[in-house]
């Protein structure tokens, strides 16, 4: 039987041109073998959204240091289950606060990775948790 | 099984990309799902786009997607970034310039890995292509990985190859080079505010003076395209691209050309599904049983060469083959 490929995004939502630790994440998964969309910076929600469907990735990364994250993350996955995609998972990352963890995660934001998260551990957290489509 | 089919002829786009997946990972049910899908391809038409890495090949296929929409036209795109010889992975990074087409409906734009393929574009993208011509889209542009003098698959799949180039990569032998240079229907000369265009585009003319290509009543236009960062004349420029693309559609449907291009690719098409159904098969059970590496071993220590191993595998496979 054919292996799957794992398909991730990497996706910076919002008015934030910081994107260094998305393209170190984006290489750090072509490194472990992944296919990764690269979308840049300033995407909004929708196109992020839209991206994914196109693309058919299995999880979508978010990452985001501007403070935006408490509207941004839980609007993508809104976008997401409103196109019948909720099979595709969402994770996030960046500058955010302990405190804000539980309303991403009720939010439907699959895992929360802040600075000092090494890549290896996000690396294991993907195998584990996705199963491609 | 019908209703996906239902819904990728209707346009639905998770549905799409869902069996653009399912064929890059060479599931088998997707072979299936193509035959029925077939009767509704080949009413596209389909652009290729060609050139060296960093040559402009996504900014250009966003400013045509942008030019083409302004005409009503559906569009789709397969844009295509080299996989990893090493882990496999990619980063698919063309999409990055189209962006902003994301939210448009009317525009779908997907990214593939060469997964090992090396002639410019990836082993699934005959079939994706199908699967965007099934969804109805009038136009689809194929975007090559970044490629050098011979990587020409394109030509199976494309009416239409503009080839891009950039000043500043060569001597005027360039130009007189087989392969990527004979397959162009369109130049393009990009980023032609930078030092040396003007020379490209005399080494180009010259080039095409000589072709006998220009017998059969097309002779490749060379556009010029200059600075990006100037929306306005760029835009005019692209409008110019578009253009000589039109015509040389137009050219293919009344030369009866068109005709001969499609047959040139089914041709194509032929071949990688005689290898789909005759290779693969042989070598995925040669590699589970392990004799693939026993064969290798005594390859390897001079017990075997590699002919007389293949007309082994090849006897046996056809014997099994009369048996059924």
């Amino acid at each position: 039987m054919p292996e799957r490929k794992i398909r991730v995004m990497v996706a910076k939502p919002g008015l934030d041109g910081h994107d260094r630790g998305a393209r170190i994440l984006a290489r750090c998964f072509r490194d472990a073998g992944f296919e990764v969309v690269y979308t840049g910076c300033h995407q909004t929600p929708e196109q992020i959204a839209a991206a994914a469907i196109q693309e058919d990735v299995d999880l979508v990364g978010l990452s985001c240091l501007s403070g935006a994250h408490r509207v941004l993350f839980p609007r993508v996955v809104e976008i997401l289950r409103e196109k019948d995609a909720q099979d595709i998972t969402v994770i996030g990352g960046g500058i955010i606060p302990e405190q804000d963890f539980p309303a991403l995660y009720s939010s439907g934001i699959k895992a929360i990775f802040t600075p000092g998260a090494s890549l290896d551990s996000i690396v294991e957290w993907i195998r584990t948790n996705i199963k491609p489509h | 099984m019908d209703s996906i089919i239902k819904k990728i002829c209707a346009g639905d786009v998770r549905s799409a990309s869902r069996l653009i997946r399912d064929i890059e990972d060479k599931i088998p049910e997707a072979r299936a799902k193509i035959k029925k899908l077939y009767a509704h391809t080949g009413k596209s038409f389909i652009i290729g786009i060609t050139g060296a890495p960093g040559a402009g090949k996504s900014t250009l296929t966003d400013a045509l997607i942008t030019e083409l929409r302004k005409q009503n036209k559906t569009i789709g795109v397969l844009a295509v970034d080299p996989t990893s010889p090493f882990t496999g992975g990619a980063i698919l990074g063309d999409r990055i310039r189209m962006q902003r087409h994301a939210e448009d409906t009317g525009v779908f734009v997907r990214s593939l890995a060469t997964r090992g393929a090396l002639g410019g574009l990836s082993h699934a993208a005959g079939n994706a292509i199908h699967v965007m011509e099934a969804m109805g889209k009038d136009i689809i542009i194929v975007e090559t990985v970044g490629i050098g003098q011979q990587e020409i698959d394109i030509i199976n799949h494309a009416h239409s190859v503009a080839v891009v180039l950039v000043p500043g990569m060569g001597d005027e032998i360039q130009t007189m080079k087989a392969g990527l240079m004979e397959i162009a229907d369109i130049f393009v000369i990009n980023k032609a505010n930078r030092a040396g265009a003007k020379q490209l585009q005399t080494e180009l003319t010259s080039m095409l003076n000589l072709s006998p290509k220009t017998a059969d009543g097309w002779k490749p236009p060379i556009v010029i395209i200059g600075d990006a960062f100037k929306p306005d004349s760029f835009a005019e420029d692209i409008a110019q691209l578009a253009q000589k693309i039109e015509e040389h559609h137009i050219y293919l449907q009344q030369s009866g050309k068109l005709t001969e291009r499609m047959h040139r690719k089914a041709m194509a098409e032929i071949k990688d599904a005689l290898a789909a159904c005759l290779l693969e098969p042989v070598l995925e059970s040669l590699t589970v049983s392990g004799e693939l590496e026993h064969f290798a071993e005594k390859i390897k220590s001079r017990k075997a060469d590699p002919y007389s191993v293949a007309e082994e595998i090849t006897q046996r496979f056809f014997k099994n083959q009369d048996k059924k």
